[in-house]
């Protein structure tokens, strides 16, 4: 039985149909393995070559991936409440109750879409602490480290702009003390927070902007500056590996400027040459 | 190579190159483009026209209301206070993040439930966070005797409406 099943496989992937969607070939070889990696759209921001360590638990315990799992959890369950979901006043507030009460499963959808918003911002924190406390970010992974702020404020804004969707009172009112801080940045505080809102207070109007935001706008941000966060990986060298830097010229070069720094300082401070 | 080097040094100094003047015209344009887009974007999110409620508001007639009370409207967000030197109204929106506060009869004070503002009476704050006291609103009275309170309009503190 395993033979035949085989067979089919071999059969199959060996047909011209197969042959002409993944152009790589077949084989255990490297070049074939590598070129099945390279030439897929969904897989070339990935190495095609990962060192073995850097899959291990102890690497990075797989926070990142963990977070992208939540945000796949999201956009998921996220399409399907929108089925039910109209983003007007007072309906936005009885759908979110047909959809606690009346729908099928609708609950269920409701509060794991509730719950991996929270374990995403807790994950996207974690693997941010993660990457910190491992020094992480330093050359030449800087630049992937401020995509990660981008996408730890874009996750932020996701949050936000869910909080206001269900349209009851903690709602009502974390939206207006949350939008309230925005005017106090000066000069353009009161004008940005009456684009935000659309109008003077949290209105329908707020309502329908915070929706097209979380729904649309926020979602696609995110996986543009996801699909870029992985595939500066690649770029980059891969995951971090405690053993894939130089350790001996780090530490030198550390101790160099442990040691000049505080003569320096103590030099301006008392103001000798 | 060696051939355009030497073309380029025979250029004089001031003289822009074609390639950098079709660079230029091209990101010029790019900019200006981008500078149309911002601003059509920002006129196009801003509404012209808003329909929220009218920030006049008829607070009825003047025996409502007896001397030394405090009265919140949680609709319209206001307060409109009896003293014996007349009426005014004080918004009821914390001057902190915008929470609607409540009097307390028995502490005379008004509190924000949110972070802990209390304001005495007149709106000057008495503790929490507050950076501003409760703005004093325009108020008159109508033709037909109506108290009215305009919530767009804020007033100087202690300008009372005399009846």
């Amino acid at each position: 039985m395993p033979g035949r099943i085989d067979r089919y496989l071999d059969r199959m992937t060996h047909s011209r149909a197969w042959l002409s969607i993944f152009r790589s070939g077949n084989g255990p070889n490297t070049l074939h393995r590598s070129l099945a990696i390279q030439q897929s759209l969904f897989l070339h921001i990935l190495p095609t070559k990962v060192r073995r360590r850097m899959l291990g638990l102890g690497a990075t315990w797989y926070l990142g991936t963990l977070t992208l799992g939540t945000f796949l959890v999201l956009v998921i369950t996220g399409v399907l409440l929108m089925f039910y979901y109209h983003p007007s006043v007072p309906q936005a507030y009885a759908d979110m109750k047909d959809l606690r009460f009346v729908v099928s499963s609708g609950l269920f959808l409701r509060n794991l879409h509730r719950w991996s918003a929270h374990a995403m911002v807790f994950l996207a924190f974690a693997h941010m602490f993660r990457v910190f406390y491992r020094g992480a970010y330093r050359p030449p992974r800087e630049f992937n480290w401020v995509i990660g702020v981008v996408l730890l404020l874009i996750t932020l804004l996701l949050s936000y702009t869910g909080y206001l969707l269900p349209w009851d009172q903690l709602a009502f009112w974390a939206i207006t003390v949350g939008s309230n801080i925005s005017s106090a940045v000066p000069v353009v505080g009161a004008k940005f927070h009456f684009l935000m809102l659309g109008g003077n207070q949290v209105n329908a109007n707020a309502l329908l902007r915070f929706y097209v935001l979380h729904c649309v706008i926020l979602p696609l941000a995110a996986v543009l500056f996801v699909a870029v966060h992985f595939w500066r990986i690649r770029k980059d060298g891969g995951l971090y590996v405690k053993q894939s830097e130089p350790a001996r010229a780090d530490a030198t070069a550390a101790a160099a400027v442990s040691v000049a720094e505080p003569v320096a300082a103590a030099d301006v401070l008392t103001g000798q040459p | 190579m060696a051939e355009d080097n030497k073309s380029r040094t025979a250029e004089p100094e001031d003289e822009i190159s074609r390639r950098a003047f079709f660079t230029k015209l091209g990101l010029g344009s790019i900019g200006l483009a981008a500078a149309g887009t911002m601003s059509f974007a920002y006129q196009y999110m801003s509404p012209n026209v808003l329909y929220e409620p009218s920030p006049v508001v008829n607070a009825g007639k003047v025996d409502r209301y007896s001397i030394d009370s405090v009265t919140l409207d949680p609709v319209s967000a206001i307060y409109l206070i009896r003293v014996q030197e007349g009426f005014f109204a004080l918004t009821a929106i914390c001057t902190h993040l915008g929470c609607m506060t409540a009097w307390k009869p028995e502490l005379g004070m008004i509190a924000c439930p949110c972070h802990g503002s209390r304001f005495n009476r007149e709106g000057q704050k008495l503790a929490g966070p507050a950076p501003k006291p409760l703005p004093w609103l325009h108020t008159w009275l109508s033709d037909d005797g109506d108290i009215m309170v305009d919530r767009s309009t804020v007033i100087p503190a202690m300008q009372f409406l005399r009846i």
